[in-house]
């Protein structure tokens, strides 16, 4: 059966919301990059970029331009149509994983209803982690076609780390699923009225947190990259604007996680203690808790050192998969009980 | 002290505390704010001893050069970076104070390792150490600095210390 989805508008409101929703997202992007460079030295008693333009706020542009003007390269032995398309692949599966976060239910703007978020598929959930998962082809490709031993080393870890926590990722949401009796993500979000998920579901939220973190590469988990020792990983013999696809998706892969622990976990656009504020605050709402969680994702890259390979192993199968697991099976018990 | 239990299990659970405390230690760090001195902008102050580009001296009252042209200040200098030729004073050529003055004084910054023996050599207090560190320039020749540069004014660039600072 194909997925059932909530409610659509006409055509072109769908295209408006389409390009409207990547604007944003494409508009947050640069900002993360500077408030990520700029928390990360306040953290370490330093300013940060604070040359280029006002604050330093125009250093992505900067570092955006001299990227762009670098030469394109690729080893010899390279399989240069994969070369290439594997950065195309990453971005493509995070700008798709976009469309299904929820910034508030259907609204009344002049008399359309229109859904603020890109579609209410009732399978959401799944929908985020298939792209998910489409987007290993992006670093495999990218690490294969390189033709280079490094980076083809770097994109096994990168693939056996994915792999291995997307596995955990999936799990902790079952307990979410089966509480609310639903995948679609703006169904979640309001089965949250009255009390988050993070409260009866917290392990759940802690296992899908740490697996998000190494779902996207972010400290302690960023083997894949590891820039001082393995340099960069799958990502070695990737250089100018190729490079930049890289980060760019990978940027989009931690708005993605924040903004789906946000819906899951954090009660979306609802905000605590009863506080009803009109519709369309509901989308601030939703961007200033994805924020937070981004501080949080920043805050723990400038805490934590590097995992060995044995520890992020052992970690993610003997510890978070039995653990999910077994949230799912408590959670099960306690809502055939109460039922 | 016992060998922390290895293993996932334990590992993990000291790993979780670990992480706290070091989150913690971090929003520290973050709440205390940045300590970084902005150079070209912000300087750190010199203290009264410092040494930085020599300077040379007249007397005030007459504004004839202390420097006699003895080349001592020459001798002394461990890389050799001093260049003096001495001249006679004439009645009607009267440079410095005493029978002759320093016709060419030179020191290459290039050179110069700061060390202050020259300072230290000069028997009339002729050339001192000054306070401007910032002497970096497009040209070594543009290193070499004259009389003329020596004995003018110098631009006070670096803050000074102040008392119990």
């Amino acid at each position: 059966m194909l997925a059932v989805v909530g409610y659509y508008e006409d055509w072109w409101i769908q295209i408006l919301k389409a390009i409207v929703i990547f604007a944003v997202f494409l508009g947050i992007l640069p900002i993360v990059i500077v408030a990520e460079r700029k928390l990360l030295g306040r953290f370490q008693h330093r300013y940060g970029p604070n040359r280029v333009g006002p604050f330093g706020f125009l250093q992505p542009l900067a570092e955006i331009l001299k990227f762009a003007t670098k030469e394109p390269m690729q080893p010899k032995t390279a399989v240069g149509f994969l070369f290439a398309a594997a950065p195309v692949i990453s971005i493509v599966t995070a700008v798709a994983a976009i469309a299904v976060v929820p910034f508030s239910n259907t609204v009344d703007i002049f008399g359309t209803q229109v859904g603020l978020y890109g579609i209410d598929s009732s399978i959401g959930i799944l929908y985020a982690f298939a792209f998910g998962a489409i987007a290993f082809y992006g670093l495999m490709l990218g690490g294969w076609a390189s033709g280079s031993k490094y980076s083809f080393l770097g994109a096994m870890r990168a693939a056996a780390q994915l792999i291995s926590y997307e596995v955990a990722q999936g799990l902790a949401l079952v307990g979410v699923i089966m509480t609310a009796q639903t995948l679609s993500l703006t169904e979640i979000v309001t089965a949250q009225e009255g009390m988050w998920y993070i409260v009866p579901q917290f392990v759940g939220f802690l296992i899908f947190l740490i697996a998000g973190f190494a779902e996207t590469n972010r400290a302690p988990f960023d083997l894949p990259e590891a820039d001082a020792e393995l340099v960069q990983g799958y990502m070695t013999e990737y250089g100018g604007t190729r490079m930049v696809a890289f980060l760019f998706a990978e940027y989009l892969n931690l708005l993605i996680v924040s903004a789906l622990v946000v819906t899951i976990f954090l009660g979306g656009w609802m905000l605590p203690f009863g506080i009803d504020p009109p519709t369309w605050v509901d989308p601030i709402v939703v961007l200033g808790k994805i924020s937070l969680m981004m501080f949080f994702f920043i805050w723990v890259r400038a805490t934590t050192p590097r995992l060995r390979y044995d520890q992020l192993m052992s970690f993610g199968w003997k510890i978070l998969l039995p653990l999910a697991t077994l949230n799912a099976l408590v959670t099960a018990i306690i809502l055939v009980i109460t039922d | 002290m016992p060998r922390p239990k290895t293993g996932a299990a334990s590992g993990t659970y000291r790993t979780f505390g670990e992480t706290l405390r070091g989150l913690k230690t971090t929003m520290a760090r973050y709440v205390e704010g940045p300590k970084t001195i902005q150079y070209p902008e912000e300087k750190v102050p010199v203290y009264p001893r410092f040494r930085g580009r020599h300077k040379l001296h007249r007397f005030e009252d007459s504004e004839l050069e202390k420097c006699v042209g003895c080349s001592l200040c020459a001798a002394a200098c461990p890389a050799d970076c001093i260049r003096v030729v001495a001249a006679e004073n004439t009645p009607d050529n009267r440079v410095s104070a005493g029978e002759r003055y320093a016709a060419v004084y030179e020191i290459n910054m290039s050179r110069c390792i700061f060390c202050g023996y020259c300072e230290t050599a000069c028997p009339f207090d002729a050339i001192t150490m000054g306070h401007d560190f910032e002497l970096s320039d497009y040209n070594r020749s543009d290193l070499i600095f004259t009389k003329e540069m020596l004995l003018a004014e110098p631009v006070e660039r670096t803050p000074l210390r102040s008392e119990g600072e």
